[in-house]
């Protein structure tokens, strides 16, 4: 069954990694929803969090095509474990000063908060899960969405568990 | 450098390389080389690695000047394959680099260790299409092992050193490194590291006790179980361990094309390779196996015909790799066991018990003999092309380095010619590169210079790399090189008429050089035959002749490979022979 997993990599911190992690997707036929990447705990590696879809054998077999990179030091997948993801969007939508309340009202249960107002438009900030990011860009919609900008999922393993150098 | 005596040289002294002594990027490299052991190089020059070139000048590196760029890599990977070692090969940057790329794929897919070379422009242009600028570690990624681009001159030795780590150890590959000429110029003191320090690269090479032992269960207990021995044997030089394994336990091997080497031919147990021009009793026995010991093979489409859930539903399949990504890629593995094959093996080979040979290996020879490889002779006298293989292997008794080309004349060295030692089987397998398998044989012989080495080509093939016939001349390498002209793209003609209705389209080479001439050109003695007792006759001179010699082997041009599973069939329907 094809399923959405999140894996998280600690690669070496060196340039073309990106390049390296994103070709060998491409290559090898697998579906990337979304790649993020950044400095991790540890000095010279960075942590990359990708979501993808396949099935079980898929799977296992992007995880080992990681493993095989040079670069790469450790790959696990956190979607099998508790784990916390989120991603961050911005979104323009276009409000005036008659509808700018109902969209405060409208955000509120979201945490979402207003990070610029234009004459013609407002910038919402929201953090969470996909679902939730999915949930706010619906409901924002019907006033018109701009522009939208997503960071993509970044995640991490609950409690004590841990995804070390 | 003298041409001719290059080969025969004795390995001359070196001056001692001092620790800490300044040097430019181009002195380093060169000692880095020499410090991992590298006797040849095949390259090519060039702009950006003019610097490279003029320490050559002055080193004690043998450099083969090929006469293309693909050229020196398959010379290169035919090195590598032929003696164990990494292949070393030069070229500049722009077109140089992208020129070894089929070269570069060609190794990778059949796990053969390379270090590539090449120049770039001084890092002040990358990025501006500079004259002669490729972006070859971007073009390179998907087909290396691993790349490097060199920003500091004060980082080449620790790349270099890496670069020959990560392409020896674990599954080998290519790794290229490319360098910029600013770089190259450059100078720093020279320091060469001793040890390798690479946190993120790790092969798994001693197999997991536990398995080992689910592995002797599942051997002590298997009915009809069978050897899958592929290019991982060779790759691991575990030729020997096989063998002692099989002699053991009395089990039928079946070598994969990759493989052939790893198992003698003639051995009673060796039943020839498997899959789509596979024999008989190989396909037979993967039908009726109760378990499958594939050791260091992978299950490419041309053994599975890509129906991997039908493929040996009967058995269990133990599945030896150095690559753990191989396991259960292609075939679902009971027993998985990452690791050096040769450590695998030595650690059963105690553990099993002995085995006579019982009803299963008595039905797998019922086979052999039921079914072998056949053709029939033109009553004419005009040659088939097995034939020629066959007179040829004859006339060795399998002490020869064979390389092949890609097509008809390759599944008939793999059918008809017996190997018997390690590493005397070379060709391109997973990419089935046209254009390989001459320039291949150069790298053999510079590799093994006192073996008698034969080269078998297409007419079509041949004529891809054909320009290296300078350097067998220049060198005077005594390789026996076979063309085996049927006037035609015979692979593609045999598919032409078997999937597309006889519509043969774009296969007629008839207008072809006069091979003969060809060689004659180049200085070297050219042979031809096109009847049975002329090919005896010919090929007897060639073999008493002492330098290189082509021989040109005119054949029957409408000859099939078979036995034959057409792609997207199943092994049990394997078809035999031309129907009428
Ligand atoms: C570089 C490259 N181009 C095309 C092919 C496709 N191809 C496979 S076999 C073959 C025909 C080879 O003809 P020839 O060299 O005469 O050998 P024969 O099959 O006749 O033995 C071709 C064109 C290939 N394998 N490699």
């Amino acid at each position: 069954m094809e399923q959405k997993h999140t894996i998280s990599i600690l690669v070496n911190d060196q340039p073309g990694v990106l390049t390296r992690v994103a070709n060998l997707m491409g290559q090898r036929g697998f579906n990337i929803d979304s790649i993020t990447v950044g400095p991790s705990e540890e000095k010279g590696l960075s942590r990359m969090i990708i979501v993808t879809q396949g099935d079980e054998p898929t799977l296992e077999q992007v995880m080992k095509q990681f493993n095989k990179l040079v670069d790469v030091y450790k790959v696990s997948l956190l979607s099998n474990a508790p784990m916390v993801s989120r991603e961050l969007a911005l979104i323009k939508v276009e409000a005036s000063s008659s509808n700018r309340a109902e969209i405060n009202v409208l955000i509120n249960p979201f945490r979402a908060s207003i990070v610029d107002v234009g004459p013609n438009t407002l910038v919402i900030q929201c953090t969470g899960d996909t679902n939730k990011i999915n949930a706010l860009v619906e409901l924002l919609s019907p006033f018109g969405i701009r522009e939208l900008a997503r960071t993509g999922v970044t995640a991490i393993s609950r409690g004590m568990a841990a995804v070390k150098a | 450098m003298s041409t001719d005596t290059a080969m025969m040289e004795e390995k001359p002294s070196l001056p001692p390389i001092k620790m800490g002594e300044s040097m430019t990027g181009a002195d380093m490299l060169l000692r880095c080389l020499i410090l991992e052991g590298v006797e040849y190089v095949f390259g090519y020059p060039g702009g950006s690695v003019l610097p490279i070139y003029d320490s050559l000048y002055s080193s004690h590196l043998k450099h083969i000047l090929t006469r293309h760029e693909q050229g020196a890599i398959h010379a290169a990977d035919g090195f590598a394959r032929a003696s164990g070692k990494p292949g070393v090969v030069i070229a500049t940057s722009g077109p140089g680099a992208t020129n070894l790329v089929t070269g570069i794929a060609t190794a990778h897919m059949d796990s053969v260790p390379l270090v590539c070379i090449t120049g770039n422009v001084a890092q002040n242009l990358i990025g501006t299409d500079a004259f002669q600028e490729a972006n070859i570690t971007g073009i390179t990624i998907p087909i290396t092992k691993h790349n490097f681009f060199v920003r500091d001159v004060k980082d080449l030795p620790r790349i270099i050193k890496e670069a020959f780590h990560i392409a020896t150890t674990g599954r080998p590959g290519p790794v290229l490194v490319d360098i910029p000429k600013d770089v190259n110029q450059a100078t720093a003191p020279f320091y060469y590291p001793e040890t390798v320090n690479l946190r993120t690269y790790n092969p798994t090479v001693k197999p997991n006790s536990m398995q080992i032992e689910r592995m002797v269960k599942a051997l002590n207990e298997a009915e009809k179980p069978v050897v899958l021995t592929g290019g991982g044997t060779v790759s691991a030089g575990a030729e020997q361990e096989l063998q002692e394994l099989v002699e053991k336990i009395n089990i039928p091997v079946i070598p994969t094309f990759m493989g052939l080497a790893s198992f003698p031919g003639t051995h009673p147990l060796c039943l020839g390779m498997p899959g789509m021009h596979g024999s008989y009793a190989a396909n037979q026995a993967i039908l009726n196996t109760d378990l499958i010991i594939a050791i260091g093979a992978r299950f490419d489409d041309r053994i599975t015909m890509g129906r991997t859930k039908e493929f040996a539903s009967n058995a269990k399949i133990i599945h030896i790799d150095i690559d753990p990504a191989e396991i259960g890629k292609n075939v679902g593995a009971c027993i998985p066991i990452v690791g050096d094959v040769k450590n695998v093996l030595k650690a059963v080979l105690p553990k099993v018990e002995k085995s006579e040979p019982g009803a299963w290996v008595e039905q797998v020879q019922q086979w052999a003999k039921e079914c072998p490889y056949s053709y029939t002779k033109n009553e004419n006298g005009l040659l088939k092309p097995q034939q020629v293989v066959e007179m040829i292997y004859n006339s060795t008794n399998g002490d020869a380095i064979v390389t092949t080309d890609v097509g008809q004349h390759q599944m008939w060295v793999a059918q008809y010619f017996k190997f018997k030692n390690a590493r005397s089987f070379i060709s391109s397998g997973g990419l089935g590169t046209m254009g390989y398998g001459f320039p291949a044989s150069v790298g053999a012989q510079f590799a093994s210079p006192d073996q008698l080495v034969i080269s078998f080509n297409g007419d079509g093939g041949f004529q891809m790399n054909q320009q290296e016939l300078a350097i067998v001349s220049g060198h005077k390498l005594p390789i026996k090189i076979v063309v085996i002209n049927n006037s035609c793209l015979g692979m593609v003609r045999q598919w032409q008429q078997l999937f597309y209705d006889n519509r043969y389209s774009h296969i007629d080479l008839s207008s072809s050089v006069d091979f003969v001439k060809l060689a004659d050109a180049y200085g070297i003695k050219g042979l031809r035959a096109s009847k049975e007792d002329e090919a005896e006759k010919v090929w007897k001179e060639a073999m008493e002749t002492e330098g290189p010699v082509l021989v040109e082997f005119v054949v029957e041009p409408e000859e099939n490979v078979y036995p034959m599973v057409a792609p997207g069939a199943t092994l049990d329907q394997m078809v035999m022979g031309d129907e009428k």
